[in-house]
């Protein structure tokens, strides 16, 4: 099968890969450059865990080609932490415990930075319903939900 | 296990909120769950499953599959060549590679390893197979009726009497007095039938293992269960190999809730690595998770409870129906013996039927049984309430099982939590808070056992002073947090001296499944024995050093002191000095505990819901939810809140949208996240969570479960705020917009 060669950009490294045409941007992700954190919950847009970002807007990778990355700035949660400077959002989902088996969590903290970079000072509704693409089957999201408002008023008050 | 264990003492650790160990790795993705794992030369799997509900399988072609391009195996159940001689095992073996009939729709039938993802799926589309459709039944009402295709022929179990068709494999019973003579006493007696849907765990995780057997038969499983023991245990039995030639080891988890206590599908990766000489890694797509694993089994309930004008339960009955799937489940069983659990009754009688019909085996959901057996209880309880003029929380005061009730399923009870939880219920601003238009209140009650099971642990104190701790049961939501907070609060020492680790099955004695709300009891229970047993070891090498009796040393605050002026004077020694001089004085300093423990208290819990109806369409919005449950002692607060609202979560889908949906045809229609709608982020209120501490006698710090039990009252406590809100009793769930909309116009 013939492959398809693309350059990207993914967490701010110019990344080259060879792809079958039919593959997700999430295969490749997974399956070929190692970067596991964007997980694979459903494969149909529906679950949100492997939510990354293209070029400044949220998507799920399983809904996009991987050769439609070529020539995008891709984000993936690998590259949230700043070294070992974790990310306010991810911070606070730890002081909360704003997570239980984690599977979910990669495309929820993807999710909501995207969110608080559009709307710092969203409210309660409109969290809930930003992250409404995002399934959670443990939490409940009531710790999910306060982790975020709490980050985006630290955030406001460190701005 | 002595029942006296339990002693009150001050902490410094345990009931504080600190960051949890394997935190860091899981809001960075490094954290490696099972489809995340790969190995040299690794090929991909894949399962070729059948599209009929109840099918003869005359013949599968696999010849086109085996010659193409990139395909290394293909198998079928011809390819087992060991039958187990264990029936449950035979089971596990059947369902998860068809033997001569496909029993539902998604049910495996072939399976292909290959060099990528588009050969394998290729290769199960070169699969041809040829089917003689038979009938079926996906119905539990319509599988025990005359004339219905029997799905087992001969497995009836003797404890079944006469009048039952085949496909009810299983009775069981439970209770005491003369319901009879009970009902006589009642000034109103209510009798009715209620239904759940089968709904699925909906773990975000798909089942995914990556595994290596070679000819000799030792091998290699990486996988995402709640039981890698288990794995270990059940592979080795269905292939016929010896368990100790295989290492399973436990991934992270994204999720389980019960669905992944079984084995679906780690035999067909161990027997395709065989077959191909290579690790196979094998990754359940969304749908086969739908149409393949288990969901909870649907139930039919036929409920008769009488009660005087003054709100006493005189008499109590229900029989159980509950869907096993295509093969025997014990869950009518835990249904008839949870769902009068809260409750002291003179006269009360259950029984549990297992219906087997063509759907996939049911598994455990998070207290397997106990919310089909509460949703007909606590329901018609609270029509009684509404009839009698009576309040549904001081009835249940009334009525509420304590220490010393003789609980339906036979024990009398020790302390237990129920009254807290509806005392607390009866306090908080909840229960007073106004209410508007469309809008009522529901309260219910929920039980779930707790458990204990065979327990490892391992605490080993290594040279610089520093604990690691090996556990063999795998950190579903947070666990990995509570050993080391326990493991810490007993040496005495900071907790970033000890990490905890999840280990291998070579690593530890056996260790069951993550599961029955046990780990935090049985697992926290076996680390501070122990940390119990290293702090004996160190204060006879402080003994040793000092040169005086090990019983006039005293431990605290991670470090050895003489006991008392008596002993002599010494400076005290700290675990990082008793480490350092570990060689000299006898080796290398360890603890641990092996126990299968029974001393895990009950938990009961009480929920409360405001919810709104939509008149036009009969949608039910949640507007508040509160949990009042009984932790025993809760360790790390956070995430036994985390239990608490997830469950009610998971209640509240259940109750309101999730079902899995059967055509004519017997075949799944909603095997997706879109059309198996759960809840999501816009659809719930923050889910308040109350804890009472109530300490179980069977743990050093009190600790029960707290897992399951928020999953059982939540269908109750919704359906009962509906109908005050509405006024119509939905019986059949979910309460979906249209039923609730058709409900309230026939009124």
């Amino acid at each position: 099968m013939s492959r398809i060669h693309v350059s990207t950009t993914i967490n701010g490294d110019e990344t080259e890969f060879l792809c079958e045409a039919q593959e997700t941007l999430l295969d490749v992700l997974r399956d070929d450059l190692d970067l596991t954190g964007s997980k694979e919950g459903c494969a149909s847009g529906d679950c949100g865990a492997c939510s990354v970002t293209v070029d400044g807007r949220l998507v799920c990778s399983c809904l996009m080609l991987a050769a439609e990355a070529e020539g995008r700035a891709i984000e993936t949660i690998e590259g949230m932490a700043d070294g070992d400077d974790l990310h306010p959002l991810q911070q606070k989902f730890l002081e909360m415990g704003a997570l239980q088996c984690g599977i979910c969590t990669p495309g929820v903290l993807v999710a909501a930075k995207n969110l608080l970079e559009r709307n710092p000072d969203p409210t309660e509704e409109q969290v809930r319903y930003w992250l409404a693409g995002n399934l959670c089957r443990c939490t409940g999201y009531d710790k999910i939900i306060r982790a975020v408002m709490e980050t985006a008023k630290d955030m406001r008050g460190a701005a | 296990m002595a029942k006296d264990e339990y002693q009150a003492r001050e902490f410094k650790v345990i009931g504080t909120r600190p960051i949890r160990p394997d935190g860091i790795d899981k809001v960075t993705g490094k954290a490696q769950y099972g489809a995340d794992m790969s190995a040299p030369g690794m090929l991909w799997g894949a399962i070729k499953r059948s599209p009929h509900a109840h099918a003869r399988i005359v013949s599968i072609d696999t010849s086109a599959a085996s010659a193409m391009k990139g395909v290394k195996a293909v198998i079928t159940r011809a390819d087992f060549t060991h039958q187990p001689e264990d029936k449950a095992n035979a089971d596990v073996l059947d369902n998860c590679m068809a033997g001569e009939r496909a029993l539902y729709d998604g049910h495996a039938v072939a399976a292909v390893a290959a060099t990528s993802k588009s050969i394998a799926a290729a290769a199960l589309d070169a699969i041809k197979v040829d089917y003689e459709v038979l009938p079926h039944v996906t119905d539990v009402d319509d599988a025990v009726k005359p004339g219905a295709p029997i799905i087992h022929e001969g497995r009836q179990r003797e404890n079944v009497p006469e009048g039952h068709n085949g496909n009810v494999i299983s009775r069981t019973a439970f209770g005491h007095g003369d319901p009879e003579e009970g009902f006589k006493k009642a000034d109103l007696i209510i009798e009715r039938n209620f239904t759940t849907a089968a709904t699925h765990q909906g773990y975000i995780e798909p089942n995914a293992c990556l595994a290596s057997l070679g000819a000799d038969g030792q091998g290699e499983i990486w996988v995402c269960t709640q039981g890698h023991y288990m794995v270990r245990n059940v592979s080795a039995a269905v292939l016929g190999l010896d368990a100790g030639k295989i290492r399973a080891t436990a991934s992270e988890i994204g999720g389980g809730f019960g669905g992944k206590t079984h084995v679906w599908q780690e035999p067909v990766a161990l027997k395709l690595s065989q077959e191909a000489g290579k690790p196979v890694k094998l990754v359940l797509n969304r749908d086969e998770v739908f149409r393949a694993t288990g969901p909870t089994a649907s139930s039919s309930a036929d409920i008769k409870i009488g009660m005087t004008k003054d709100g006493k339960i005189t008499a109590a009955t229900c029989t159980y129906r509950l869907q096993s799937g295509a093969y025997p489940a014990d869950n009518a069983m835990l249904a008839a013996m949870c769902g009068f659990a809260p409750y002291d009754l003179e006269h009360v009688r259950t029984e549990g039927l297992e219906v087997v019909t063509n759907r996939p085996k049911a598994a455990a959901y998070r207290a397997p049984g106990a919310p089909m057996g509460a949703f007909p209880v606590e329901s018609v309880i609270d029509e009684l309430c509404q009839k009698l003029d009576l309040d549904p929380l001081d009835t249940r005061l009334q009525n509420a099982s304590r220490e010393g009730t003789r609980a339906v399923y036979g024990p009398t009870y020790p302390a237990i939590g129920l009254e807290a939880t509806l005392e607390a219920a009866k306090a908080h601003p909840h229960w007073t808070a106004p209410l508007g238009d469309n809008q009522g209140r529901g309260v219910a009650c929920g039980f779930w056992f707790n458990f204990g099971g065979d327990t490892s642990v391992s605490l080993m104190v290594n040279l610089d002073g520093t604990v690691s701790l090996a556990e063999g049961n795998p950190d579903i939501g947070g666990s990995r947090a509570a050993m080391t907070m326990m493991a810490a609060e007993e040496l005495g020492i900071p907790l970033d001296q000890v990490r905890t680790f999840i280990a291998d099955t070579a690593s530890l004695g056996q260790n069951e499944n993550t599961h029955g709300s046990r780990v935090t009891y049985a697992v926290g229970l076996a680390t501070i024995k122990a940390a119990r047993h290293a702090i004996e070891v160190m204060k006879q090498r402080a003994a040793m050093k000092w040169g005086i009796d090990a019983d006039a040393i005293e431990w605290k605050d991670g470090a050895a002191h003489p006991a008392g002026d008596n002993a002599g004077k010494f400076p005290p020694m700290s675990i990082k000095e008793i480490a350092a001089i570990s060689s000299n004085t006898g080796g290398p300093i360890a603890g641990h505990h092996e126990a299968n423990p029974e001393g895990a208290g009950v938990s009961f819990a009480t929920h409360m819901v405001d919810t709104e109806t939509d008149p036009e369409t009969g949608a039910v919005k949640v507007l508040r939810y509160t949990v009042f449950q009984d932790a025993g002692k809760a360790i790390h607060p956070d995430y036994v809140e985390g239990q608490f609202q997830g469950g009610a979560a998971q209640g509240i889908g259940w109750a309101l949208n999730e079902e899995y949906v059967y055509g004519e045809d017997g075949r799944l229609q909603n095997p997706g996240f879109l059309d198996y709608r759960i809840p999501v982020a816009s659809d719930l209120p923050m889910i308040e969570p109350v804890i009472l501490e109530i300490p179980n006698p069977g743990h050093p710090y009190g600790v029960r479960g707290v897992g399951e039990t928020s999953i059982v009252p939540p269908l109750a406590a919704i359906a009962n705020a509906v109908s005050r809100s509405s006024d119509v009793r939905l019986t059949a769930l979910p309460m979906s917009p249209p039923k609730v909309l058709a409900a309230m116009k026939a009124k």
